[in-house]
């Protein structure tokens, strides 16, 4: 196995306070490890993307009744190459497949690709309640420059567990 | 008239709207969970200010960070002075991004092809 540094991981209710929390021991690691501005850039980035996901899909959580404390899992490791991030949290299973079929369209695009699309999903009127509109995934994979990585896990009929690995190398 | 201006925290900018002016101002960070919330007031002086606008209007807009969910507020912001734009009055729209950061770079020329107002990308030292 290569060897991967784990800088932080967590498992359980992502507020906003817990979200916060977690960008500014991010940061200051960032800081101290003197990583260059461009590759601090792009894991900060990531990694609001990646927390304010898991942040939105909390209230979806507690409706269909997720214990708190197993609500959503995150992880940032180092390696030689660069970071990894690991997120997971439960999805309604009816949700799963249009979730894919966007990742899997994220996934075929080549860099003006991303950005076209970018530019398209950003210019249209549909937006989230908390604003997003779906940008998330694009912008992830436009910052990493590689293939998202995903699982879907059926728990039941109800839910599943997603999961989404990010490299930025 | 219309005044704002709001400091920056560890997640939203530094706003500076006057209208009599006619200068809107972004600077620092736009990470917040809740973007609407946030740029909601933003928006709405722009909306006021575009029924009698100055001959000319400067936005300045230098982020270090901003998310997707504040993206599509910027695009509000943007889509408004567009009008103003429209209505016959100066704007101009200056995007400041530091000198190695190339996705904010591109982030301003994303903004520049969707909203027909002239953009001037200024390139800045690095803050180290």
């Amino acid at each position: 196995m290569k060897h991967n540094d784990i800088m932080l991981s967590f498992k359980g209710d992502v507020t906003s306070e817990m979200l916060t929390s977690m960008l500014q021991i991010m940061e200051a690691k960032l800081d101290n490890l003197g990583e260059p501005s461009k590759m601090k850039r792009k894991v900060y980035n990531v990694l609001v993307e990646c927390l304010q996901n898991l942040y939105h899909h909390r209230d979806e959580m507690k409706r269909i009744g997720i214990d708190e404390e197993s609500a959503a899992i995150f992880m940032i490791g180092r390696n030689d190459k660069g970071y990894n991030i690991v997120t997971g949290n439960y999805i309604l299973t009816e949700r799963v497949e249009s979730l894919k079929g966007k990742i899997d369209h994220v996934n075929s695009l080549d860099k003006d690709g991303l950005k076209t699309l970018y530019k398209e999903v950003l210019n249209n009127d549909e937006r989230s309640q908390k604003g997003g509109g779906g940008l998330g995934i694009i912008d992830i994979a436009r910052k990493s420059g590689q293939n998202l990585v995903y699982d879907f896990m059926e728990v039941d009929k109800r839910y599943s567990f997603f999961s989404l690995y990010i490299n930025i190398v | 008239m219309g005044k704002i201006s709001i400091e920056g925290t560890s997640k939203t900018p530094t706003v500076v709207f006057d209208s009599q002016e006619g200068v809107l101002e972004l600077k620092g960070r736009s990470i917040p969970e809740n973007s609407i919330e946030f740029y909601k007031p933003i928006v709405e002086s722009l909306n006021d200010y575009s029924d009698g606008p100055n001959e000319f209007t400067k936005v300045n807009i230098q982020l270090e960070y901003f998310n997707t969910s504040s993206s599509k507020c910027i695009l509000d912001l943007f889509k408004k002075l567009e009008s103003i734009h429209k209505g016959g009055s100066d704007v101009i729209i200056n995007w400041f991004y530091e000198e190695d950061d190339e996705d904010m770079l591109e982030a301003g020329e994303d903004y520049q092809a969707i909203i027909n107002v002239p953009f001037k990308m200024i390139e800045t030292p690095v803050d180290e």
